[in-house]
């Protein structure tokens, strides 16, 4: 079957992007990708893939409109609460025997995950001893999650997350609420460093225990999963925790040997010797 | 009961979507499905989200074919039936292979109809069938329309015959399609399914 114009359109449109801005979309699995585009299109009026190109390489601001249709995900406090329930029971009393703890979340987004981990290891009493890295390649998405604000009316939402996920705390405890905004505490974010890294083009972190990144490897091409999965297990120390979404797995990767499954029902892994 | 005048040669895929009612509509067609059927269906029913969908558990012990719920990459194989998983939409990539997102809702769906049958239609364009059962918002009715534009085949389950017929009836106001088709003649489309080239 001939390729579409689209076809054809969007690797050029992503080799411009990275050219010119230096952001490597290549390695994004091509369904959601034309999904989001197609609805960027839409939002700037242009016709085809080659007018927003032709648009993108002159116009920077434009730039910015489009990282956030690529890359901003919405998401929830403690979502799959038995993801967080599966961290504090089983992964939390090894996670207890280090004397200091790192923990990096992959694609934090507008930063509800890490907040949740925040909450968790506070509730855990590891807080103290821990720094939790969040990083993102979209400096928006940074902000809005170093600013620790969310909409009033989802924190219902978190809350019923929250207490699902074998909460010892209020949820309450951790934010105030004013002008139909909630904002969470300081407390919380004087242990979170928030800071861009791109898992397409940079290198590994600092040595970690655990490494949070659920739902960013499914919208990767397996190629650009098994480069980050590389970074993840280069990343943490030996016997090292890795959780990924609830629809993802290790399965269909080149690393599926350096980790096993640790709670398999919640994608919970393990980094094991090489 | 008249015989069904659609051709089901050159299919390749077939992409169903429903909602309120589709349960019951899928066990009346998918366990006559024949095994020697070579079709990939790959099935979007709107379910809660915070909970594992029990789907591809209680229809694999009711077909010939094999039932699985789709898995982020896996490659979409010939004679297999795909659920969407809960809270994730569902789409077809290049390959074909399965490609899952946690994109925002549409229509307050998540897993969407319109995403999965807009998807299929760009991958296989005029080798694709949509279905459309039953349901109470229009989350389908643009996909199916988009399936048609690729040179797809459609069918929309007669409303008389739906549960809850707002999807449907949705789905046929926004233009012709192939075959509006009571469960009847669904069930006995579904019977015939060839095994294909």
């Amino acid at each position: 079957m001939a390729n579409s114009a689209f076809d054809i359109e969007l690797p050029l449109l992503l080799e411009a992007v990275y050219l010119r801005y230096h952001y490597d979309f290549r390695g994004y699995a091509a369904a959601s990708l034309k999904r989001r585009l197609t609805q960027a299109m839409q939002r700037t009026g242009c016709q085809s893939l080659s007018q927003l190109q032709d648009r993108l390489l002159r116009e920077p601001t434009l730039f910015s409109t489009l990282l956030d249709f690529l890359t901003v995900q919405v998401s929830d406090m403690f979502r799959d609460p038995a993801y967080f329930r599966a961290l504090r029971e089983k992964v939390v009393p090894l996670l207890r025997t280090y004397p200091s703890l790192k923990v990096w979340v992959a694609g934090c987004s507008t930063g509800e995950e890490v907040y949740s981990l925040a909450i968790l290891l506070k509730e855990e009493g590891l807080l103290e001893r821990s720094l939790l890295y969040a990083t993102d390649i979209n400096a928006t998405a940074l902000e809005r999650a170093q600013s620790g604000i969310y909409d009033a009316v989802r924190i219902a939402g978190f809350t019923d997350n929250h207490s699902r996920s074998g909460a010892r705390t209020s949820l309450s405890d951790y934010y105030t609420a004013a002008y139909g905004k909630a904002v969470f505490d300081k407390s919380l974010k004087t242990h979170i460093v928030f800071a861009d890294h791109s898992l397409s083009t940079d290198s590994a972190f600092s040595e970690v225990q655990l490494v949070s990144c659920r739902n960013v490897l499914i919208y990767f091409d397996r190629e650009l999963q098994d480069r980050a999965l590389g970074l993840f297990r280069d990343s943490l120390c030996h016997k090292g925790f890795l959780g990924l979404g609830s629809k993802e797995s290790l399965r269909f990767s080149a690393h599926s040997t350096a980790f096993s499954s640790f709670v398999a029902s919640d994608r919970i892994f393990r980094k094991e010797a090489p | 009961m008249s015989a069904v005048q659609l051709s089901l040669h050159g299919i390749d895929a077939a992409v169903i979507g429903a909602s309120a009612g589709g349960v019951e509509i899928l066990s009346e067609l998918l366990p006559v499905l024949p095994e020697a059927c070579k079709v990939a269906f790959l099935i979007v029913v709107h379910i809660p989200r915070e909970r594992p969908s029990l789907l591809p558990e209680v229809f694999a012990d009711r077909c010939a074919l094999p039932v699985k719920e789709a898995e982020d990459k896996e490659p979409v194989s010939p004679g297999t039936v795909y659920f969407a998983p809960p809270d994730y939409h569902l789409l077809v990539d290049r390959g074909p292979a399965i490609a899952l997102s946690s994109d925002e809702p549409v229509h307050f769906s998540r897993p969407s109809i319109d995403v999965l049958f807009e998807s299929a239609a760009d991958v296989y364009g005029q080798r694709l069938l949509g279905l459309i059962l039953s349901g109470a918002n229009e989350d389908g009715a643009d996909g199916l329309l988009t399936v048609r534009r690729a040179g797809g085949r459609t069918v929309v389950l007669d409303p008389s015959c739906a549960a809850v017929s707002a999807l449907p009836a949705a789905a046929l106001a926004r233009g012709p399609v192939d075959c509006v088709l009571t469960l009847a003649q669904l069930r006995e489309l579904f019977s015939r399914w060839p095994a294909g080239e």
